[in-house]
């Protein structure tokens, strides 16, 4: 059955691409700042789209919608907004404006996830990668004239292209097995032999890998401090808090759904998966002197955590629990507001032409610039996961699950891990508010627009009140994981 | 009055303070600071008069929790807006609403960034406060680990010398010992199957998981305590700390330690407490004999303080867990009659800091000469500190040698030595700062007590008179809670 709407969200964002990069063409680079406001309005749009509509699965068994993937739908495209308003402050400048393809690129980006998402079947899932890598590669590379960010184009593209030839190997042997590309046709496959043959086993084992490499869980996280690093900042926050949405969640529906039946396998490697993040993560951050690099690292302990709330299973059920993948949505925004929030104000800061990159850069920020040092101490203090603020949330339904489905090592795995982590968080606190700063003022701030001090005053006030009104975003997710997980 | 949400009142009034100093609007510097010092002050000292409604209001002969607020917040998660007071939480509360105001006046001094300053003492004062009311286990993490921030800030941006790695270190060495009690939280809100923590209290958890859980919450109250030998954050976070951090420090934060074990180690966890209280026992005379000695050694005022702060935790920690009403009556005096002490005696000794720009020790002498009124202040607070009979200190530490006495002789002939250790500790200290002839010339520059400072200690040493004459106005509100606590106890511990 094709029926057009079940779409709609995805081609809203589609034809706002196209029409966009028309008027690019066309307008050439003065229209740089207007395709960019224009892309961050269209996904909103979308995302108001995306809360509508019926549930149900169209275009042949291909392409899935309901109230789980409506959720991370939304929170996709509102995060991939918000990263947009942050880069005209960076990639702009008095000069020389941002150029239209930026936008077109995150919008093009941001559809191969949406289809990620909705993907329900191997083939339509493996092109919404694709489409998204295809994005991404070339954002990564976006300053061409910048060594670093070629660097890490070409970097991000060679082993991403390995990852999505690994995966790809996994699939065809899934499919060998099952008989069908769709997701159904593993889970029928699954039911009628409880006996996993082995070749099964190995496909399994290497779609993991290629999921371990998109969303940078250890060891498979090599890519990650150098792609943040070299790429442009407003990318590297892109990088940093979107593709996690749509990976995680996708690996949630695969785990969650077709492949329950297969959770003696893929529970192991995930525990494995997540207790390396979550150790190298907090460890390594620690000896980082440039920001990018600390956020790589916070970025991969964080998705270990994460992976922890996938990892629980209910026990009664069987299946994967839904108050783990409860915490997983709960604390994907969180994530996602505090990692943009926090890119969002290094995009604000310069260093004369240069972007501001090292930590020491930021000492005595508290007193040069108070309000961008106090959402940055909000939000740094929130991903420590110090109550009250919105970190804690998360942190705290995801390790919850895995203390109800007993695995009592990895939850405590969890909370030593964040305390070690909480050192460099701090250590950057530490350098904004107890350090005074040495030398001539070399951090100013950059113009920026009122969109960008919106996305960073309301990323500051999401983490700091979260406590007091928590139920939509927790209510929310707990209503997303039940539709997802329960009949 | 019933349905009136005073705890609410009390918890929040300081959060409008943080926001009204957040939105105050530019203008002339040092205008600016006097408005903030203004508005801060009186957002502390409106909540103080408010709390003082609570042992009025409070039905001692009841007992149990009052002044109830219950509201949903998640629901579909168990998780409940609740909170109380009983007998025991009562008096914390109010030790935290008076001691905030006093801290604010003594951080009148700082003048760097003052208005983040006063706004960072109020937000600890929430925390605090919601700490000691909060009857839901989510509430109650919440509100205990929220305290970090604003004191790590306090610390780090307005302390000493060394206030980087005073601040790192109280911050992770707490957090440390808070997630472990995270996990256990996690573990009992599942098998109870209820956050509610008077509903916990009257559940009974399998003996071998009360042992696991029991060690999770040790870990983090005896860090916050600090029980030896988990204490050594405390000397560097005070020496580091400015004045008003110190005092909030010593005077609330510490308690939130006693708080804990008695609330939670003991109410929700007695039969593994009582299987524990041995090695309690154990450190905390370790802590007593051993806070003492040290203590002795110190050249720096607060760092001497600071250890004897140790030492009478011990005491705390030994009355709470011998297991008798004798022990936890003096406990509790022994935690409101320290609340006061020290709170006072960091005073006084921000008082020498501000004029000398030093605390220490060798570099004074003879202060008595030249300050006469902060003299006999001072000696009173050292009489106090030690226990002399008449002040505060000595009701609590008596009750506490009691309880230890009718647990085992040998733990109070102990714990007397102690006391012995402490009053030399102590009153050395006051020979070599406040006796002899003032030679040097910083000593001899010295003015005496300011009206502001002499504010500051008037109502400590009142309310130290006060306890230590009149103890019954203050454990008479505490007296059914603690009576039915040690009667719960010791019913297993004739089980046993």
């Amino acid at each position: 059955m094709i029926n057009i709407l079940f779409a709609l969200p995805e081609m809203t964002v589609a034809c706002a691409a196209i029409a966009l990069l028309l008027i690019g063409a066309f307008r050439g680079e003065k229209a740089g700042g207007l395709v960019t406001s224009a892309a961050a309005v269209s996904l909103l749009a979308a995302a108001l789209v995306a809360l509508g509509g019926e549930s149900g699965v169209a275009f042949f068994g291909m392409f899935a919608v309901d109230d789980y993937r409506r959720f991370v739908k939304v929170l996709l495209l509102i995060a991939a907004a918000g990263s947009l308003t942050l880069a005209p402050a960076f990639l702009g400048g008095e000069k020389k404006g941002i150029k239209p393809e930026y936008a077109v690129l995150v919008m093009l980006a941001t559809l191969g996830m949406m289809l990620m998402i909705s993907a329900h079947d191997w083939m339509a899932l493996y092109v919404g990668l694709e489409l998204q890598n295809l994005g991404l590669y070339v954002l990564t590379a976006f300053q061409r004239e910048e060594k670093r960010s070629s660097e890490a184009g070409l970097k991000y593209f060679m082993l991403s292209a390995f990852s999505s030839a690994i995966m790809l190997f996994g699939l065809s042997l899934l499919y060998g097995f099952a008989g069908g590309t769709g997701f159904d046709d593993v889970g029928k496959m699954l039911a009628q032999n409880p006996a996993l043959p082995i070749g099964f086993v190995v496909g399994l084992v290497f779609v993991m890998a290629g999921f371990a490499l998109k969303i940078s869980a250890a060891p498979f996280h090599m890519w990650t401090p150098d792609v943040y690093e070299g790429a442009p900042l407003p990318v590297t926050a892109f990088l940093a808090a979107v593709p996690k949405i749509a990976a995680l969640s996708l690996l949630a529906v695969v785990l969650g759904g077709p492949l329950i039946a297969a959770a003696s396998v893929w529970q192991p490697i995930l525990i494995v998966l997540a207790v390396a993040s979550m150790a190298l993560g907090s460890f390594a951050g620690l000896l980082q002197k440039n920001i990018k690099r600390l956020m790589a690292y916070s970025a991969i302990a964080n998705v270990g955590t994460m992976l922890v709330g996938l990892v629980a299973l209910d026990p009664a059920r069987g299946g994967m629990s839904v108050l783990g993948l409860q915490g997983v949505l709960i604390y994907l925004p969180v994530y996602c507001v505090a990692t943009l929030g926090v890119f969002g104000v290094m995009a604000a800061l310069c260093q004369g032409d240069a972007p501001v990159e090292s930590t020491e850069a930021l000492a005595g920020l508290s007193q040069t610039h108070p309000w961008l040092a106090f959402v940055m101490a909000a939000l740094l203090f929130s991903l420590a996961g110090v109550p009250p603020l919105a970190g804690f949330f998360g942190k705290y339904f995801v390790l919850l699950a895995a203390v109800k489905a007993e695995l009592w090592p990895l939850a405590l795995i969890g909370v030593l891990a964040s305390v070690v982590a909480a050192g460099y968080y701090l250590r950057l606190i530490k350098i904004m508010y107890f350090d005074k700063k040495e030398g001539e003022a070399l951090v100013l701030a950059v113009p920026r627009s009122y969109a960008h001090n919106g996305v960073l005053a309301l990323a500051a006030l999401f983490v700091v009140l979260f406590v007091l009104w928590p139920a939509p975003v927790i209510e929310g997710a707990r209503l997303a994981a039940e539709r997802m997980l329960l009949p | 009055m019933n349905n009136f949400p005073l705890l609410s009142l009390i918890t929040f009034l300081p959060l409008v303070g943080v926001m009204a100093l957040a939105l105050l609007p530019r203008g002339q510097e040092e205008k600016q600071v006097k408005l903030a010092r203004l508005i801060a002050l009186a957002f502390a000292g409106v909540t103080f008069v408010a709390s003082l409604a609570l042992p009025f209001l409070y039905d001692a002969t009841a007992g149990g929790f009052q002044f109830i607020e219950k509201a949903a917040w998640m629901p579909t998660m168990g998780l409940e807006y609740h909170r109380g007071v009983d007998g025991i939480s009562l008096w914390f509360v109010l030790l935290s609403t008076l001691l905030t105001p006093l801290a604010m006046v003594s951080g009148f001094a700082v003048k760097e960034r003052a208005r983040s300053f006063m706004a960072a003492l109020l937000l600890l004062e929430v925390m605090m406060i919601g700490m000691f009311t909060a009857l839901d286990f989510f509430l109650f993490y919440v509100f205990f680990e929220g305290v970090l921030i604003p004191m790590f800030l306090i610390i780090g941006v307005w302390g000493g010398e060394r206030r980087v790695y005073a601040a790192m270190k109280f911050f992770l060495y707490t957090f440390l010992g808070s997630v472990l009690m995270l996990v256990a939280i996690f573990a009992m809100v599942i098998k109870a199957g209820s956050s509610d923590m008077t509903a916990l209290m009257g559940f009974a958890f399998p003996k071998e998981m009360a042992v696991w859980l029991w060690l999770a919450f040790f870990a983090s109250f005896a860090v916050k305590t600090p029980l030896w030998p988990f204490h050594t954050w405390l000397p560097d976070a005070h020496v580091q700390a400015p004045t008003a951090g110190s005092v909030i420090l010593a005077g609330v934060l510490l308690k939130m330690g006693g708080y804990g074990f008695i609330r939670i180690s003991l109410q929700m966890l007695p039969s593994a407490s009582a299987m524990f209280a041995p090695l309690v026992v154990a450190l905390s005379l370790i802590a007593i004999v051993y806070g003492s000695l040290v203590a002795l050694a110190q050249t720096d005022m607060k760092k001497l303080i600071a250890y004897s702060s140790v030492a009478h935790m011990g005491y705390v920690t030994l009355g709470i867990f011998s297991g008798t009403r004798e022990g936890l009556d003096g406990a509790m005096m022994v935690m409101l009659s320290h609340g006061l002490v020290s709170a006072a005696l960091f005073l006084g000794v921000g008082v020498v800091y501000e004029r000398t720009h030093t605390r220490a020790i060798a570099r004074l002498g003879g202060v008595a000469s030249v300050m006469p009124r902060f003299a006999s202040v001072f000696m009173v607070l050292t009489l106090a500190a030690v226990g002399l009979p008449g002040t505060s200190g000595f009701v609590g530490e008596f009750m506490a040698m009691q309880g230890a006495w009718l647990m085992d002789h040998r733990a109070a002939a102990v714990a007397a030595l102690g006391i012995v250790l402490g009053a030399v500790t102590m009153l050395w200290l006051y020979a070599r700062v406040f006796f002899g002839v003032a030679e040097k010339a910083e000593v001899k520059a010295m003015p005496d007590l300011t009206w502001r400072e002499a504010a500051l200690f008037l109502p400590l040493l009142f309310l130290i008179l006060w306890m230590g004459l009149y103890p019954t106005t203050f454990t008479r509100v505490m007296d059914s809670d603690v009576k039915h606590l040690a009667l719960s106890i010791q019913h297993l511990g004739e089980e046993k």
